[in-house]
């Protein structure tokens, strides 16, 4: 049944052979969002990704981009185009011919067309460059190419496969920038997949966590990064310590509950509903820790003792990475580098004491 | 939905079809048809066949057939393993010491393969011959007084011929598994105290064992059925089982015997070839 | 010379590596270098200069027919063979086949099978289902045997042919097979080329199959088996080989150029 959302993926399935690629996914995606398919590599978002573009048929279910049934429509008659990983620039074509290839079809005079290349050729800034071979262009020229190449069929989704991927850092930190102000200029609805959750949290408007063809959740950046739901998108968007426990009992707004490693600690009560003696995980952002002292004045609603075993020194920030006593546990606490306090802290004694808030607690569901 | 979309695969199958098609018809089919042949005997005068063991009874009673086979057997092997020998070197100098010009090199000593066989092997009848270019060159510098009339019609000069005329089968298996060896592994070998003899009975002779045998197989097997060698270089020492077959296709007129004398060559060079995979085997598991 | 330690060694395989060079190479060009000697026979010292041989070659009666037949065959034997060999390569390099292994297996059996069997088992074929023997059954001979050529030499191309370029002109909305016409064709256009140069090669030397499988027609290598026969024509035969040479040499080092080099610019590789 068609969904009122621009693109719906309904109970999708694929198979390859006895392996289960994507697993029953149900996603749906609006009108003129960046929209990002996180997950490790093997999670099933490429495939996800090559579905929508109609190069693997679903073994189950079906997908709908704005309205429209997909289903047995081939890959050059969808409404869809693609950025490669590879970025797949013609090497028998110019730069110009490149853009131009898939303007065959809609048969335009040649002025119209011209005209057409060349628009794309300004909005990747590459108007000087329409008689370039592929082989003289770099990763990041390849890179836009291939996005002009698509983004002048005027599609209605434009599919990105890792397109940063092959970029060194610095390119790649620039090129996310750029993509997010080309996004928003032509207004279309970009999907896109990666393996980085640091380019997915920066770019996107929403992003679905993958996990062995299944989607765990969807979310916005801040969502997913502030109140996860599931111990692995806690532990695999940035650095989380992650404990098991049990609820012991609601008291007011707030749970109880014990842990081994960090004993019967208080949790703010959020979005999920969690009932006594029920297995959980509990899970600290290292920058929601501090370190405790004589001069400590801010809220400190639990705390643990141990000892420093190591740090590492980022410049901005350090972590510090804390034994706990009568535990194998280690424990990840980030403090911000003002007035040298990272060195301080690395020079002063190895016993401490790292303390948090109740309402920087998280508990999760699956423990 | 088309039958294109619903079975992706289908048109796969249906763009290797007429290649298969055609090994079907001009490869598999010829080659049943042969063997079928190979067990029949001509009862009349009109044309009429029947069932019969009697080809392979004759073969087996003539010693002249088994011992052509044997020896077009022997001077495979010999042609195999010569082929091999003198051609590992070259490969390996062109896979590990050319840095540069590294396909000039390859495409040079493969130019003689593709070049006709025919005048390949017919240059070397020149060469060996009574008043070759051997002989007359040595009597020219005064070094013989006599042609040698040993060198030509004889095995050895089978055995050189084919070792000459099969040589890029045998050097470009061989270079394409010494060029796959990651180079890092040879230098590992070193740094663990290897010297280089042992360093290459170790690393790098075991790794480059796919290529020579690839390169033993495809000399030995086509080779044994050779026609033209043996009629041009080899005398009648040097005849092997190809000529037989082609004599019993062309003066003696029997089919079915010409059949069955390929069927038994065909099934002992299986056989054979079994063996000599066992044997690398078992010696590639006492070397390492 | 990024050679391992101890590289006194390496002079001696580069020498013997030459020596191996001459040894394949000195037979062969004793065809062109008597062919313009002013003898009969093929012997030291040589007695002169001419160009008597090359003459009488050309002049020979039998021998334009006979060129002209091995053209005839050779033409369509190569095309036919890369159009088979390039559809079965396709196949096998762009979908996941069952039995693939199976395939190409069978497809190596022509080059692993002597030629004269194979020449044996067609002309009992033929003569069993009442096929008059010509050219056109030396051409079938010949397309056996050239397909696995084609197949492999465009099977090796298509393998490090990025299948993610027709993805990008199919997703660009262009049909399977215009993204052939567009993108794969042109492409792969040397390893074609050198597909058809091969397989022209292949068929335009062969003898054993034609040998067999030849009417009353005779092709170029069986014109010069006849010619073998006789003392007197074997300067002609020199001259009429070196020419064949000289071609086949030709072709094939345009045929290599362009599949290697071609597969270099899309591959960074040799091989």
């Amino acid at each position: 049944m068609p969904a009122s959302s621009f693109i719906s993926i309904q109970d999708v399935s694929k198979h390859f052979g006895s392996i289960v690629a994507v697993d029953d996914i149900d996603v749906e995606i609006n009108r003129g969002e960046f929209f990002a398919l996180l997950g490790p590599s093997g999670c099933g978002k490429t495939t996800l990704l090559r579905m929508l573009a109609g190069f693997e048929i679903p073994t189950r279910g079906e997908i709908f981009i704005d309205g429209e049934q997909m289903s047995g429509v081939a890959p050059y008659r969808r409404p869809v185009n693609m950025v490669f990983q590879n970025y797949a620039i013609f090497p028998h074509l110019n730069v110009f011919q490149n853009i131009a290839f898939g303007l065959r079809k809609d048969r335009l005079a040649g002025d119209e067309l011209k005209t057409r290349v060349n628009n794309a050729l300004s909005l990747i800034k590459m108007k000087e460059f329409g008689e370039r071979k592929p082989e003289e262009l770099s990763g990041g020229q390849r890179q836009r190419v291939a996005l002009a190449r698509a983004l002048v069929k005027n599609p209605k989704v434009l599919l990105l496969d890792e397109p940063l991927g092959a970029l060194d850092k610095s390119l790649r930190e620039q090129m996310q920038l750029e993509l997010r102000q080309l996004q928003k200029i032509v207004g279309v609805t970009f999907v896109f997949v990666t393996h980085d959750q640091e380019e997915a949290l920066t770019m996107s408007d929403r992003i679905a966590v993958m996990s062995a063809g299944k989607v765990l959740e969807v979310g916005s950046p801040d969502d997913l990064y502030e109140r996860p739901q599931t111990r692995f998108v806690a532990e695999f968007l940035g650095t989380m310590n992650v404990f098991d426990g049990s609820v012991h009992a609601r008291d007011g707004d707030s749970y109880i509950v014990d842990t081994r490693d960090l004993g019967r600690i208080r949790a703010g009560v959020g979005a999920q509903e969690f009932s006594d003696g029920e297995k959980i995980s509990v899970a600290l952002r290292p920058e929601n820790l501090k370190i405790v002292n004589s001069q400590t004045s801010e809220d400190i609603d639990g705390s643990v003792s141990g000892v420093m075993s190591n740090t590492a020194y980022f410049g901005n920030s350090a972590q510090v990475y804390v034994t706990l006593d009568g535990s194998e546990q280690a424990l990840v606490v980030s403090i911000q580098n003002q007035d040298g306090a990272a060195s301080n802290v690395a020079h002063g004694s190895r016993d401490i004491t790292i303390g948090w808030s109740r309402s920087s607690v998280l508990l999760l569901k699956d423990a | 939905m088309s039958l294109w979309t619903r079975f992706p695969l289908l048109k796969g199958y249906a763009l290797v079809s007429p290649a298969v098609l055609l090994m079907v018809l001009a490869l598999i089919s010829p080659l049943l048809l042969l063997v079928g042949i190979s067990f029949t005997v001509e009862t009349g005068s009109n044309d009429e066949w029947a069932f019969s063991l009697a080809n392979y009874e004759f073969f087996f009673e003539k010693s002249h057939y088994v011992n052509s086979l044997g020896r077009s057997i022997l001077i495979s092997t010999m042609v195999a393993c010569a082929t091999v020998l003198l051609a590992y070197p070259a490969a390996y100098f062109i896979a590990f010491h050319v840095q540069q010009n590294k396909m000039l090199w390859l495409i040079m000593i493969t130019l003689p393969f593709w070049t006709s066989y025919l005048l390949r092997v017919f240059s070397w009848k020149l060469v060996l011959g009574y008043n070759g270019v051997v002989n007359s060159g040595l009597m020219w510098l005064e070094l013989i007084k006599q042609p040698l009339d040993y060198i030509l019609y004889n095995t050895n000069a089978v055995v050189l011929t084919l070792a000459h005329a099969w040589a890029a089968f045998a050097i470009l298996p061989i270079y394409v598994s010494l060029q796959k060896i990651d180079k890092s592994l040879i230098e590992a070998a070193y740094d663990l105290g290897e010297n280089r003899f042992r360093t290459f009975m170790r690393v790098t002779l075991p790794l480059s064992m796919p290529g020579v045998v690839a390169a033993l197989l495809l000399v030995f097997i086509p080779t044994v059925g050779d026609y033209v060698t043996p009629k041009l270089v080899g005398g009648p020492k040097g005849l092997m089982i190809g000529n037989l077959i082609q004599a019993a296709f062309g003066r003696l007129d029997n089919w079915p015997l010409g059949a069955a004398i390929s069927v038994i060559s065909m099934v002992t060079v299986t056989l054979v070839v079994c063996l000599y995979l066992y044997g690398i085997d078992r010696a590639r598991r006492l070397m390492v | 010379m990024s050679g391992p330690p101890g590289k006194f060694n390496i002079g001696w395989l580069r020498g013997y590596t030459v020596v191996y060079l001459i040894f394949i190479y000195l037979p062969i060009l004793l065809l062109p270098i008597f062919s313009f000697n002013d003898g009969i026979y093929v012997a030291f010292p040589m007695s002169g200069f001419t160009f008597q041989w090359w003459a009488e070659m050309v002049s020979q009666p039998g021998m334009h027919k006979a060129l002209w037949n091995s053209i005839a065959v050779a033409v369509p034997v190569s095309l036919i063979s890369t159009i088979l060999g390039m559809m079965g390569a396709k196949a096998l390099t762009s979908y996941p086949l069952y039995g693939a292994r199976a395939l190409t297996g069978m497809f190596t059996l022509p080059l692993v099978t002597p030629f004269l069997i194979l020449g044996i088992a067609l002309l009992i074929t033929f003569k069993n289902y009442g096929i008059n023997l010509s050219l056109f059954t030396v051409g079938v001979g010949h397309v056996l045997i050239c397909v696995p050529f084609s197949l492999f030499v465009l099977l090796s191309r298509l393998e490090s042919f990025d299948r993610s370029l027709e993805e990008a002109a199919l997703d660009l909305g262009e049909t399977p097979w215009i993204v052939f016409w567009r993108v794969t064709f042109p492409i792969n256009m040397p390893g074609i080329v050198a597909s058809l140069l091969l397989t022209f090669t292949i068929s335009f030397d062969e003898f054993l199959l034609a040998f067999f499988l030849t009417g009353d027609a005779s092709t170029l290598p069986i014109f010069i088996w006849s010619q073998l026969r006789f003392p007197v024509k074997l300067p002609s035969v020199l001259a009429l080989g070196s020419a064949i040479l000289v071609v086949t040499v030709f072709i094939v080092v345009v045929a290599e150029l362009l599949r290697r080099k071609g597969s270099t610019r899309s591959t960074g590789k040799v091989i």
